[in-house]
């Protein structure tokens, strides 16, 4: 390592925790997510260093985009008494007793804290782990990336898990929640322009990383977050789907994703005798295929988590009415 | 120290960062932020970790499992904010009830 690499992996590092402390210590919560979002940019330039450009890709626009077009949307929703401050103390505790409990965390994670590092640093500096596997099996695994392999393939049903979970969580935000699907005028003529501008965009960047994530970064991870960040644009910029896309047709293609999973998951298990395991001949359009669903899917999900409710709900409310 | 452990550390700091920021925090944002915080901190030491070996490349598998953990993350995240919001309708907070108060 280098001098100059090592004082940049230094700052780096420093500058990831003293934002993180920021954003977690600063009493304005619009800051707070500000720095947050900052501090999802500088943690996907960080996976760059660590040489892994596939999060580095899901890091800036899941971890950065999307989780911080969530919480501004959530803070705009919160009452506005509760968005203003926020005192790691609320400030009617008892002033003497402050001294005696805030110092107690303080403590025990230092201590932990210490252990964790210690931990880490007996590690042995040098270990393989699963890599000659992975490189040994990359031939017939049929895609040249060894992420995508390992999420496709090698550890297909962890993937297959997690985009039920995605489902899951959007499920549980649509029994908890009704969405406002009124149409609403643009806030501004630059955002609706760009909003117009930027989607087509989205939507061939989102391809192109579907389709490059077999060789090289990228996926079908990478492209459903662009995806859903252009569905974010187009709902921030004022556009609603009609209602009738809304009931089946959204539906369908929630579950598009998942349900060819699962139909992959069974005829392998008929036919190989195990789950999501490809014959190597066809794997490669098997991946390109579960990829392709599970974009679209991933992508949808994800504007519909920040839409932040059942579309439906609120249509049968207003029959009611 | 190579790279690799200072990541790895750094990954260390910000779990004990995010781990404090979610107990001090009485507000309920600042709680979900804190746990994305910690989150990044754990996905930084396994990213980290998988690069100790030397000028191969790094291990595919924990890079997986940490895409993987960055997409149940943001979801996990919109279900949490989900509720908040609906404890803040609700109540008119958005802080848990405190035992101590009352």
């Amino acid at each position: 390592m280098t001098l100059l690499t090592w004082i940049f992996d230094s700052l780096l590092g420093l500058s990831l925790l003293w934002l993180a402390w920021r954003a977690l210590a600063c009493p304005n919560l619009f800051k707070a997510i500000v720095l947050f979002v900052a501090f999802g940019l500088l943690m996907a330039l960080a996976w760059v260093r660590l040489a892994a450009p596939d999060v580095a890709l899901a890091e800036a626009a899941i971890g950065a985009g999307l989780t911080g077009a969530l919480l501004m949307a959530a803070l705009a929703k919160l009452h506005p008494t509760e968005a203003h401050n926020d005192f790691a103390v609320p400030p009617e505790k008892n002033v003497t007793k402050v001294w005696s409990w805030q110092w107690l965390p303080a403590i025990t994670i230092l201590l932990v804290t210490t252990g964790l590092g210690y931990v880490v640093l007996s590690l042995p500096p040098y270990a393989t782990g699963l890599s000659t596997e992975v490189a040994a099996n990359l031939e017939i695994s049929g895609a040249s990336n060894p992420v995508t392999a390992v999420l496709l393939n090698f550890r297909g049903y962890d993937t297959l898990l997690e985009i039920v979970v995605l489902l899951l969580a959007l499920l549980g935000v649509w029994s908890l929640n009704s969405a406002d699907l009124d149409h609403k005028a643009a806030p501004g003529i630059v955002l609706d322009t760009l909003a117009r501008l930027l989607t087509p965009i989205f939507i061939l960047v989102a391809a192109y990383l579907l389709w490059v994530g077999a060789h090289a970064p990228g996926g079908a991870f990478q492209a459903g977050a662009v995806l859903g960040a252009a569905g974010v644009l187009l709902l921030l910029a004022g556009w609603r789907p009609r209602t009738g896309l809304m009931a089946l047709p959204l539906r369908l293609v929630l579950v598009i994703g998942p349900a060819i999973f699962v139909i992959v998951a069974m005829l392998t298990l008929l036919i190989a005798g195990q789950m999501l395991e490809y014959p190597p001949t066809q794997a490669g359009a098997l991946i390109l295929i579960l990829e392709t669903a599970a974009t679209v899917s991933i992508g949808v999900t994800l504007a519909a988590l920040f839409l932040g409710g059942d579309p439906r709900k609120n249509n049968r409310n207003k029959n009611h009415t | 120290m190579s790279t690799a452990f200072l990541y790895a550390l750094v990954g260390t700091g910000l779990f004990a960062l995010g781990l404090y920021a979610l107990i001090v925090h009485a507000h309920l944002l600042r709680k979900i932020l804190a746990l994305n915080i910690m989150g990044s901190g754990v996905f930084m030491v396994l990213v980290a970790l998988a690069k100790r070996t030397g000028d191969a490349p790094p291990d595919a598998v924990p890079h997986a499992m940490v895409i993987t953990g960055i997409v149940v993350a943001v979801s996990a995240t919109a279900l949490a904010l989900t509720l908040m919001l609906k404890l803040n309708a609700k109540s008119g907070h958005a802080e848990l009830p405190d035992d101590r108060r009352e």
